[in-house]
């Protein structure tokens, strides 16, 4: 009986080292990257990053053009994706819960959620830019919004399946008819989760690099126009690390930093919604 | 037969049953979930302004049969009724009725409180939106069916708190104003008070109470005394099955039927 004790006593602090130990190593990974990643980022950090376009090598300039860009085509991309996959989520959710058509969209969206994206770069290249013969920041947008979908798609429908059944009926049961309880009642108990999709969808094409780099293409100075090329972060820390310029990889520790503050501001929002939902 | 009928006095017997007039006819009704046969020929009337209980053991469809007169089975697949019901001398169960009227005149409370997610104040004033009141009026109207429900007093400093801040007595009885706001003609009861304290379970039933002036009223329900305490007619179903009804003074003292008088006594169920 002792023994047995022992031993399990010998076996849990065991298991619990392995676990705890296994967790320290993931975090010690990610704080050095941080640590990294501020350290070299916030050096190469300052007002010029923002007020100048980048330069050529071995001059002084910013990322003005890729923030803007960047900013662009993520709006856009949020705007056509945003309404699409709510609508989506929706009739899975609602109208169409017990349809065999939910069910295919439901495989086909897992396997778009996790399709490889420069795909959908390439799909988008065929579609808009062969068409329409040069590459332009709506294609990029579009490749964009096509990433977005997918995943509002998913935190739609599933925030809408936790709505409870009793709520939707005691809705119906005033003789309200289905949209009206889908938009106040239904919505309204599921919006924090589904504005989490749709930060976590923004987070995830913020730092997207494949489906722009055939779309949206690259521009080395200041551009405003949807129908021209245009110059994103991702793109140009791609392009610009792998110089051998020294003005043009500081930039691109800055971008780094950028995007991953971004990053993480939306990931602290999409927690405060979310627990501001708890308390209620 | 006629003065009988008129002469009631609620300590005296009836003989015969009066059948008073019915606010809903129900006539040879069967339900189905796919294949299953839930409710087996029903004929029912509930008479206006007065509580009819729904009872019997747990499947006898006593739910299923409340569900039906507001037509909440249609939003699930595979769910059928076939048969008549009258509600104002139309079959709410034909092709075309217009669910969302429908519902409007027959409001429901469930087993679970039910609020919406909004302020206690937009819980009523939503049903109140949907029928079109004024919106000079609808302040009165929300204070009244708080006052109807046996509530106001409890929340009138804090009507643009969330509904579901309240207690589950309380939100229970916030629902029970929601569904009074609209002025239903018939008010459907799940086990309203299944989840709820010996308290807000009187507060519930002096609610019923005071409800029947108004309404008529079914109620289902798994306690044999709240049965005896808030309704005027009983119907006990069995498998799906109409078993025996009548006044609920008739039913618990002398039931015609032994499987009835077996079960409110206990004996099984």
């Amino acid at each position: 009986m002792q023994a047995r004790m022992t031993r399990r006593k010998a076996v849990n602090a065991l298991m619990m080292a392995l676990s705890t130990g296994a967790a320290g190593l993931g975090l010690l990974v990610l704080a050095l990257i941080l640590a990294h990643l501020i350290f070299k980022g916030a050096g190469a950090l300052n007002l010029a990053v923002f007020t100048q376009d980048t330069p050529s090598p071995n001059d002084v300039g910013g990322l003005r053009n890729a923030i803007v860009g960047s900013l662009i085509m993520s709006v856009i991309a949020v705007a056509i994706g945003t309404p699409i996959g709510i609508l989506a989520g929706t009739y899975m959710a609602e109208y169409g819960r017990f349809t065999k058509l939910t069910k295919v969209i439901r495989f086909v969206n897992d396997i778009l959620l996790s399709a490889p994206s420069i795909i959908v770069g390439l799909f988008v290249y065929q579609m808009l830019v062969v068409t329409l013969g040069h590459f332009s920041a709506l294609a990029g947008s579009v490749a964009l919004a096509i990433l977005v979908v997918p995943i509002v798609v998913r935190t739609t429908e599933d925030m809408l399946l936790l709505v409870p059944d009793t709520l939707r009926e005691a809705g119906l049961a005033m003789g309200a008819p289905r949209w009206l309880v889908i938009r106040q009642i239904a919505y309204k108990a599921a919006r924090a989760g589904m504005v989490t999709g749709v930060l976590l969808a923004i987070a995830r094409i913020s730092g997207e690099t494949a489906p722009l780099l055939f779309t949206a293409l690259s521009n080395n100075f200041f551009s405003a126009d949807l129908t021209r090329p245009m110059a994103s972060l991702p793109i140009t820390i791609f392009q610009f690390a792998l110089s051998p310029y020294d003005n043009w990889q500081a930039l691109a520790w800055a971008g780094a930093l950028l995007i991953t503050v971004a990053v993480l501001a939306l990931s602290i929002i999409a927690r405060l919604v979310t627990s501001k939902k708890d308390k209620s | 037969m006629d003065t009988l009928t008129r002469d009631r006095s609620p300590f005296t017997f009836q003989e015969v049953d009066p059948a008073p007039k019915p606010r809903i006819s129900i006539r040879n009704l069967e339900f189905f979930y796919g294949e299953t046969r839930a409710l087996k020929g029903i004929d029912l009337d509930l008479p206006e302004n007065q509580v009819t209980a729904f009872i019997g053991p747990s499947g006898c469809g006593k739910s299923t049969l409340l569900r039906v007169l507001n037509r909440m089975y249609d939003l699930y697949p595979h769910q059928r009724a076939t048969g008549e019901v009258l509600l104002d001398g139309e079959n709410i169960l034909a092709k075309g009725t217009d669910l969302n009227r429908l519902r409007a005149k027959v409001g429901m409370v469930f087993q679970k409180p039910t609020p919406f997610p909004m302020t206690i104040h937009e819980n009523i004033a939503f049903g109140l939106r949907l029928n079109g009141t004024a919106k000079s009026e609808i302040d009165d109207r929300v204070q009244a069916a708080l006052k109807g429900a046996a509530l106001w007093e409890e929340v009138k400093d804090k009507l643009n708190a969330s509904g579901q801040s309240l207690s589950g007595g309380q939100q229970q009885r916030l629902c029970i104003a929601r569904t009074i706001a609209v002025e239903p003609e018939v008010i459907l009861l799940d086990e309203p008070a299944s989840a709820l304290d010996p308290i807000s379970t009187a507060k519930i039933e002096e609610t019923i109470h005071q409800l029947k002036e108004r309404f008529t009223i079914a109620i289902v329900t798994h306690n044999m005394q709240q049965a005896s305490r808030v309704s005027d007619r009983t119907a006990f179903m069995y498998l799906g099955e109409l078993i025996e009804t009548g006044e609920t003074a008739q039913i618990f003292t002398r039931p015609r039927e032994e499987r009835t008088s077996d079960y409110i006594t206990g004996r099984f169920g």
